[in-house]
């Protein structure tokens, strides 16, 4: 009985909010909790900007990768995908997978865009991300990341698979690479995708 | 009438900038910079590290400043900092949310700080917080010598330091004597923070690195001592190796550095 009324009020309240020429906050505030606290800066492969809360609005799996190693980091995508093979075609539509870089000098959209097209990754589901080099300590610091850059160009690095919600609380994460699906972190995934 | 006073309000105003302008000038130590070798062993440069030249503040940034920082961001008032960037300690020793109290001096270090306080204080200020390396370049030197850090004379009054009861209210800052390249309190005061705290993969127990460590960290090695006698090196990076971002202690403070 409630809810056709509390849809009329929404809707009501949307269409005063998305009057053109007004700035009502339309979005709730972040909860404290929340890794889109963080303030920073990010391209996208498609080289277009973009601030690390706009990834708000849906659940996502992030993980940091750099595009030039050669062992480990195919893995991780490998373990991001095995959790995507997992899922219904149904719960795709509702998550974004999302690999930032810890190399953007030399994570250009361009290399991004390659690892899209070599790995075949669908640009409705998947978000490859290049940070501005001086919010990167602090994005890899909010996801638990640690990660030392060597002198050749290689990265000594953790590796953290985290399950974000809509909001960007951290739900789930895991650290295996390789060997299949983590199991726990699908089992996650599909909670948090349940309708 | 009106013109002059203002003329005279602004000549004031732009008195009062240019000697705070002095004295913020005044706190910046220019460092050369040099190749150095970490107490740490890093595989990838043993030759050392190049370190260009870097400015650092000669003195870890005080209560009074933070408080100013604070006032001017409300955003990292501890009853506004969202608590993914700072944890519920994040400045506890404060009478009240920008108020310092009899607990909190103005010249004493600001302690209870996370890394991202830290480093948005530094932002403001168009610096940023020194590296690692930077850090312990700029540590490895007493009064006269840039590098002191094999001399066992020096190494044992760091270790005393570190051995003293941490029960005792901190000291105000810049009561220690100035180092070779007239920094003070890089030992002896507080902790700090640098950038790249989580860059310093390193087990807390240096016998516990191995195997384990090795695929933890991703197919490379934890880092290891490569000069075991320094003790007060290893204490250091223990500890930040154990910290999150958000994290804060009693005893952990910063300063901030800039690249000319």
């Amino acid at each position: 009985m409630m809810r056709p009324a509390c849809i009329a009020a929404c809707l009501a309240i949307a269409a005063v909010c998305a009057q053109p020429g007004t700035t009502y906050a339309v979005e709730a505030a972040l909860p404290d909790d929340s890794v889109y606290q963080l303030d920073a800066m990010l391209v996208d492969q498609f080289a277009r900007p973009l601030r690390f809360r706009d990834l708000r609005g849906k659940p996502r799996l992030v993980t940091m990768i750099y595009t030039q190693c050669k062992y480990v980091c195919p893995m991780i995508v490998d373990s991001v995908q095995a959790v995507e093979r997992g899922l219904t075609p149904a719960e795709r539509l509702r998550i974004g997978f999302v690999l930032i870089s810890m190399d953007p000098k030399r994570d250009t959209p361009a290399a991004l865009q390659a690892v899209m097209t070599t790995r075949r990754l669908n640009p409705a589901a998947w978000t490859l991300l290049r940070p501005e080099e001086t919010g990167l300590r602090g994005i890899a610091g909010i996801l638990g990341v640690r990660y030392r850059a060597l002198a050749d160009g290689e990265f000594n690095h953790t590796t953290e698979l985290v399950l974000l919600d809509a909001d960007g609380r951290i739900l789930a994460r895991s650290a295996q690479i390789g060997g299949g699906v983590d199991r726990g972190l699908l089992a996650a995934v599909r909670a948090v995708l349940a309708p | 009438m009106i013109t002059r006073r203002l003329l005279m309000l602004f000549g004031m105003l732009s008195l009062t900038c240019a000697v705070a302008a002095a004295d913020k000038a005044g706190n910046w130590v220019s460092l050369p910079g040099d190749v150095f070798r970490s107490a740490l062993e890093l595989p990838d440069v043993p030759d050392g590290n190049n370190i260009p030249p870097f400015e650092l503040e000669r003195t870890p940034v005080t209560n009074g400043e933070f408080l100013e920082f604070v006032r001017a961001h409300p955003r990292w008032r501890r009853d506004r900092v969202p608590a993914v960037l700072a944890e519920s300690r994040y400045l506890s020793h404060w009478t009240g949310p920008a108020a310092l109290g009899l607990t909190a001096l103005p010249e004493q270090p600001v302690t209870w700080v996370s890394w991202f306080a830290a480093e948005a204080y530094c932002r403001a200020k168009n610096a940023r917080l020194p590296t690692w390396n930077e850090w312990e370049y700029a540590a490895a030197a007493d009064a006269v010598r840039r590098d002191a850090r094999s001399d066992p004379a020096w190494r044992e009054t760091i270790l005393a330091w570190y051995s003293r009861p941490s029960t005792q209210p901190l000291p105000a800052v810049g009561a220690d004597q100035a180092n070779a390249y007239g920094l003070r309190d890089l030992h002896g005061l507080v902790w700090e923070w640098v950038e790249d705290y989580s860059a310093l993969l390193v087990s807390a127990d240096n016998r516990e690195q191995g195997a384990a460590d090795s695929l933890k960290y991703c197919g490379a090695a934890a880092l290891s001592m490569s000069d075991r006698d320094n003790y007060a090196v290893l204490m250091r990076v223990a500890m930040l190796s154990s910290l999150e971002g958000a994290g804060a202690t009693a005893n952990l403070g910063f300063r901030c550095a800039r690249s000319p």
